[in-house]
């Protein structure tokens, strides 16, 4: 079956190649029925790498060790879900994941706009084949998922115990259909420039895939926040790691575009802004897939791969090039058509936020790039921590924040101050309520977060007055009753409404963000079976040391020989609130050096941390025991020197047991952080909004049958145009 | 097994055949269906894309308009606008709008 596998990559290849040429033939010969060929090619595209995704999920599943990816990921006790999803855990993986990913979007794209853009979607043919026939080539000719050894060995690595979390079963395709998502418009923008074609209707046809891709990549960035927080030691969701700052980055310039593409359709102005924005996301897209896989990045979310950073580059350069030459020649058809006609409008207000949004991206950018850079020039590894990083994104986001509860308020176009004064009223009464109330709680030892506290109040309040007036007029329209007017509205208003529940929920995210950042109680020190320690409001008491042994084919369990953890007990003012067990797996590793017992727990330990969670506060718990005292070395020595490899889990147990009765001192770190679950309920809630505004009026059944709705005569339309 | 992979890989590529090549196929059928090459017809067609491409974007620039005769309704309920302001955004807006229903009119 590998080879059915490496013979779709291939057909792939060549049917790539084929719609490049068609599509292109197509629109410079002005034979369309060689752009629908390519178009079709992008649909025969989706249809073999699925066949391929088929080939390697079956091989997963079957457990088929002669596939070299599966037998580097995959092993009999990785339970069967995990095993479905360590297709993408690989270099080569991640590849089809991609590509497969990006045919399908692009085969929905394209048939979507099948009756319109002809000309502008031939070119995005062409190159949403590129790019699928890049991913394909690197896969063919470097990184082949369907690679074989035989004989077959008969067990696999398994998959890292890292990776062995819910969260990370989905992050992948959620992230990935983001960063593929952000081609679609990419194509249609080059698309648009190559045809000429700048107007209206290649933004009212990429709208939708721009809005999903922003949805995608914010699902799969708050994803991969939440299993860095629950499943990794160091009881962070964020670390500007540079992989999060290249998925955050696409992200900040997609939220910039979705504002500004509005004053495009609306008033015709800030095209160059506009492609340029899309090209550059498209291009960040590209360059957060090119960190992980060109081996200039040691981390967690890296494949390594150092072959692939060349043709990476060269494909970055080649979209960096291409956009700027394009849109440099086509400047004089970009011109905009309207001037803005006052500072004090929403079109001013979009203008500021995408100023802000787009320095957030540039900070970012140099933060994650310039240490990358220098090591590569001086060879002197350089960094650049947290701290920089905060010391300009803070800012800019209290800013942000600040412009998301402005903008709702003000009116497209021009808005007067005695309206505007009128407007703000509610809303700077609702931050200055937050002000007060804090000061009255005592919560200003922190500033910046306390501003960050009355902005969010201030958003709270500007669009909760905007539903609130909102439903009054309907109601006063259409005699309707609260609910049904509040319903109404926002099905009526769906990018509006939808908007506004997004500022909503990124208001609550970066509340929870603030809180849990600026007052969290932190801890680590290490305690005997007895001891206490004060963190924060709470006194935890470690009760005494647990051990699970997991017999080697135990599948439900996280593939760890053994764990370590210890019996925590968490109370408040004397009253019980929680008890918890935070645990380290040790791993068997490869290495036969190790001997019989220490290759049994000799690979990467991982932490399994414990936490109490609710929605005012999280007590985050980690664990790191000691097996190296010299009572447990001297077991494990004597199980090396005695036993078996098929005896070696006695001594395990033998080693379990005296961990039990003599146990070491442990180290633990100990985090109590208020309000990290509104972080997620912010994400959920900013989610929801998105869904909303990008739903289509007339439902997706009818968008994607793009069934005619019939239109108004002339006549018709006229008479309601024209006031009487 | 060996044979099954081959003939699954053959089947394959005969209907990625088919499915790329069916426009091709279409054409050449509909041209040997005609007396003679249409010069006329042919020289029309670059014309006429143009013309459907302008339409298009027409349309898009419509609903657009439309859009923005709702916001700024919208704004004005809500209390963003003065009815004064409102009037002159509306009948600006209205005006836009039926220049570009004139244009597709013109077009069609």
């Amino acid at each position: 079956m590998a080879g059915l596998g490496f013979a779709c990559l291939v057909l792939a290849l060549v049917v790539c190649v084929y719609g490049i040429g068609a599509s292109l033939y197509g629109v410079r010969s002005g034979r369309p029925e060689y752009s629908e060929s390519g178009r079709r090619s992008v649909y025969a595209l989706a249809g073999v790498l699925s066949v391929a995704m088929l080939v390697l999920e079956i091989a997963f599943l079957g457990n088929d060790f002669a596939f070299n990816t599966v037998a580097d990921t995959s092993s009999r006790t990785t339970p069967e879900l995990y095993r479905a999803a360590a297709v993408w855990s690989s270099q080569e993986g991640s590849l089809l994941l991609w590509a497969w990913l990006m045919s399908l979007w692009s085969s929905l794209a394209l048939f979507l706009t099948r009756r319109r853009l002809r000309d502008v979607a031939a070119y995005a043919t062409a190159i949403l084949l590129g790019f699928g026939g890049f991913f394909v080539a690197l896969m063919v000719f470097y990184a082949n998922p369907f690679a074989t050894t035989h004989p077959a060995p008969p067990e696999g690595v398994g998959l890292d115990p890292l990776l062995r979390f819910p969260t990370m079963m989905i992050h992948p395709p959620m992230l990935y259909s983001g960063y593929t998502l952000c081609t679609i418009p990419f194509a249609f923008g080059m698309g648009a420039l190559l045809a000429r074609r700048v107007d209206a209707d290649w933004i009212k046809a990429i709208r939708r895939f721009a809005f999903a891709a922003w949805l995608f990549l914010g699902i799969g960035i708050l994803l991969g926040a939440l299993w860095s927080y629950s499943e990794l030691g160091w009881g962070g969701y964020w670390g500007w790691d540079a992989v999060e700052n290249a998925s955050l980055m696409p992200w900040l310039t997609g939220t910039a575009f979705l504002h500004s593409l509005m004053i495009q359709e609306k008033r015709g102005m800030l095209k160059v802004w506009n492609v340029s924005l899309v090209l550059a996301t498209g291009t960040l897209a590209i360059m957060g897939t090119f960190l992980v896989r060109s081996g200039i990045l040691d981390s967690i979310h890296a494949f390594g791969g150092h072959t692939l950073g060349v043709p990476f580059v060269c494909l970055i350069a080649l979209m960096i090039t291409g956009s700027i030459y394009l849109v440099v020649s086509r400047r004089e058809m970009l011109r905009s058509e309207h001037r803005l006609d006052s500072l004090l409008s929403r079109e001013s207000i979009f203008l500021a936020n995408n100023l802000v949004l787009v320095g957030l991206c540039f900070v970012i950018l140099w933060g994650t790039y310039f240490p990358l850079i220098s090591e590569a020039l001086t060879g002197q590894e350089a960094s650049v921590g947290p701290p920089w990083f905060d010391r300009y994104t803070v800012p800019l986001a209290l800013i942000l924040v600040l412009l998301s509860g402005i903008g709702p308020v003000i009116a497209w176009r021009r808005a007067t101050f005695a309206n505007a004064r009128r407007n703000f009223l509610a809303p700077l009464a609702c931050g200055l309520l937050a002000l007060a109330g804090l000061e009255i709680a005592g919560v200003t030892q922190k500033p910046l977060a306390l501003v960050m506290f009355c902005f969010a109040a201030f958003v709270f309040g500007s669009v909760g007055q905007e539903f609130f007036r909102g439903t009054r007029a309907r109601r006063a329209m259409a005699s309707e009753p609260l609910p049904l007017a509040l319903l109404s509205l926002v099905r009526r208003n769906r990018r509006r409404y939808g908007g506004y529940i997004v500022h909503i929920g990124i208001a609550v995210l970066f509340v929870g963000v603030a809180a849990s950042s600026s007052f969290q109680h932190a801890s680590q020190l290490s305690l005997r079976p007895g001891q206490s320690t004060r963190v924060g409001a709470y006194e935890i008491r470690y009760v005494r040391p647990t051990v699970t042994i997991t017999p080697r084919y135990d599948e439900a369990h996280t593939g760890s020989t053994v764990s370590f953890g210890g019996l925590l007990d968490v109370t408040k003012n004397g009253h019980h609130v929680a008890t918890l067990n935070p645990s380290e797996g040790f791993y068997a590793s490869e290495e036969a050096s190790q001997g019989s017992v220490g290759s049994l727990i000799g690979g990467q330990p991982v932490s399994h941390v414990a936490m109490d969670a609710s929605l005012t506060r999280n007590v985050w718990t980690a664990i790191e025991p000691d097996i190296e005292t010299p009572s447990l070395k001297r077991i494990i020595t004597a199980g090396n020197n005695t036993l078996p490899p098929s005896e070696a889990l006695v001594a395990i147990a033998y080693l379990a047991r005296a961990y039990l009765q003599h146990p070491p001192p442990t180290q633990f770190n100990f985090l109590v952080s208020p309000l990290v679950f509104w972080i997620w309920i912010g994400g959920l809630i900013a989610g929801g909004g998105g869904l909303i505004a990008m739903w289509p009026a007339g439902g997706w059944a009818a968008y994607l049958v793009r069934r005619r709705v019939a239109v108004r005569s002339r006549a018709r339309a006229l008479r309601g145009l024209a006031r009487a | 097994m060996a044979f099954l992979v081959v003939l699954l890989t053959l089947a394959l590529i005969a209907l990625v055949i088919l499915v790329v090549v069916a426009p091709l196929r279409r054409e050449r059928h509909s041209e040997q269906a005609k007396d003679g090459v249409d010069l006329a017809s042919a020289s029309h067609q670059p014309r006429r894309a143009m013309a459907v491409s302008r339409i298009a974007d027409l349309e898009a620039a419509r609903e657009a308009k439309y859009r923005e005769i709702r916001d700024a309704e919208l704004d004005f309920r809500t209390g963003k606008l003065s009815r004064e302001d409102y009037e002159l955004i509306d009948a600006d807006l209205r005006a836009e709008a039926i220049a570009i229903l004139n244009d597709i009119e013109a077009g069609n």
